[in-house]
């Protein structure tokens, strides 16, 4: 994208029909780390990559809890993230004291998104910088949402947004039909797959993403460092290819998988040792 | 309301002062008497007379005082029927607005029955309140519900409820002879024995009651009739034997 005379304003239409402001805003959500989303017909995962800007520092918040049944992942401009999520969370409450019942999903994200497009009326106001992967479950089932500044929002079965989110979505394209009926612990095991695409090569641990669940009978919980190490060791993501579907199915039924490592090196076997 | 007795903090002096008095309600004017409620094997009955009392005077006697709220609630009011009225104006806005977002999603009786509470309680808290004591019944998702609330906005759910004289003359027989597995029939039948004590003895009942039915598959307010009653009790006879030129 390239500046031009029309993209001062929000409220200025190109000749060929674009608002280029928003469209800079979505630019703002490609430049946030990863969010990823995936749900099944009775649990939502969402998982975000979180890298702190020094090591001296914590990282930034990208999961929210809005409400029992509902949470949010971001990616973007992280202040307005929270300020949206705070939006969200009032949206529920007042939901719920008048009249004591959870506010369906879809709802929630009709309000957001309304939210959103006031923005890109309005002469003073600015577009809102962050795209929101909305999870949560109500009587019509679970759903994911994405919700992005130009006040749009889909429905999806699996989604990704931020940087090298391609890489994600992808694994996700590949995977996506078995969703619907996978467990909990294989969407989650899908969802560190994927958040790892992203990474590129770097180490998949604990301490760099964050993995929250909702689910029937399971309140939207953000999973707590200890247990995402435990997971990711349990299926032998850390720098591993995921592996072919047929092996997927063994996975689940007991504890880890025999790894690599029982094997010896199995990157020498088949190969002629050296002659030194 | 005895409001000449006390000193009004300056908070409340434009509650009470005379041209705001005008503004608010102070006493009901024309008003229902009891609702009775229950749950039965397939969902909710409502019963209610149709009188409508202009203090004691049986003035109306065509007031229907049982309605459906969308698909999966009914409503029975007592009180100040004008209220009821504004009452059913915000339920049909409210239903008209969850209809308008086409989603799939609809308000069941549990969410209609909260929304009136806060809107009862709200009024009271004013000073205004709405003049009502509400039954509140529905099945959704094959769930029955049954509530009630009123003009101070206690509210409550159970098997069977009653507004009003239901409360003190029909409460003690459903605790008796109320149980899960009622048929339709058996249901009606139980209703019209507390209406027909409250017929004998509930000054502001007429002898015209409305049954209305919700089950999963929907809403059914049926037709108005009449109970049979028994007068000729010995003691009824002959009512001026023992006073000479009386009528």
């Amino acid at each position: 994208m390239f500046r031009n005379q029309y993209d001062t304003d929000v409220t200025t239409w190109s000749p060929a029909g674009r608002l280029f402001q928003v469209e800079y805003a979505m630019e703002a959500v490609k430049q946030g780390s990863a969010a990823i989303g995936l749900r099944s017909k009775t649990h939502v995962v969402l998982a975000s990559v979180n890298k702190a800007s020094s090591e001296l520092s914590s990282h930034q918040k990208k999961i929210f809890k809005v409400d029992d049944h509902i949470g949010v992942a971001i990616a973007g401009l992280t202040a307005d993230g929270r300020v949206l999520s705070r939006y969200l969370r009032n949206e529920c409450i007042n939901y719920s004291y008048t009249y004591e019942s959870l506010l369906p999903v879809g709802r929630l994200v009709v309000q957001l998104a309304d939210k959103a497009q006031v923005c890109t009326q309005r002469s003073w106001k600015r577009p809102y910088g962050v795209g929101l992967l909305v999870g949560g479950l109500d009587e019509s089932g679970a759903h994911l949402f994405y919700n992005c500044p130009s006040g749009n929002y889909f429905e999806y079965q699996a989604f990704a947004i931020g940087s090298r989110s391609q890489a994600a979505k992808t694994y996700l394209e590949r995977k996506f039909e078995g969703f619907m009926d996978s467990s909990r612990e294989t969407l989650i095991k899908d969802a560190l797959f994927a958040l790892r695409e992203t990474l590129q090569g770097e180490k998949l641990t604990s301490s760099i993403c964050t993995i929250a669940v909702v689910g029937v009978g399971e309140a939207f919980h953000i999973l707590d460092q200890e247990t995402v190490q435990a997971l990711i060791n349990e299926f032998e993501i850390v720098g591993e290819e995921p592996p072919a579907d047929e092996a997927a199915a063994p996975d689940q039924s007991t504890g880890a998988e025999p790894g690599p490592a029982d094997q010896g090196t199995p990157a020498d076997q088949g190969v002629t040792p050296m002659d030194i | 309301m005895n409001v000449a007795d006390s000193s009004p903090a300056p908070a409340m002096n434009n509650l009470l002062a005379s041209n705001a008095d005008s503004q608010r309600t102070l006493y009901p004017y024309v008003t229902g008497t009891s609702v009775v409620g229950i749950k039965y094997k397939d969902g909710i009955l409502l019963a209610a007379d149709m009188g409508g009392s202009y203090g004691s005077t049986l003035r109306y006697k065509t007031v229907e005082r049982l309605k459906s709220v969308g698909k999966h609630s009914i409503i029975g009011a007592s009180g100040e029927i004008s209220d009821f009225q504004e009452i059913m104006r915000y339920l049909d806005e409210l239903i008209l607005y969850d209809n308008m977002w086409d989603d799939g999603n609809s308000l069941g009786p549990k969410e209609v029955h909260n929304y009136l509470t806060r809107v009862m309680y709200n009024r009271r808290n004013k000073f205004n309140p709405l003049w009502n004591s509400l039954v509140l019944g529905g099945v959704k998702n094959g769930q029955k519900y049954l509530g009630t609330v009123n003009m101070i906005g206690v509210h409550y759910e159970d098997d069977h409820v009653a507004t009003g004289f239901g409360n003190h003359l029909a409460r003690p027989i459903l605790r008796d002879e109320w149980h899960e597995n009622l048929t339709f029939e058996e249901g009606v039948k139980l209703l019209e024995k507390c209406m027909r004590v409250l017929l004998y003895r509930d000054r502001s009942a007429v002898n015209k009651l409305q049954i209305a039915r919700i089950t999963q598959d929907g809403v059914k307010v049926f037709p108005p009739y009449s109970l049979k009653t028994f007068w000729n009790f010995n003691a009824f006879q002959n009512p001026t034997v023992g006073a000479e030129g009386s009528w």
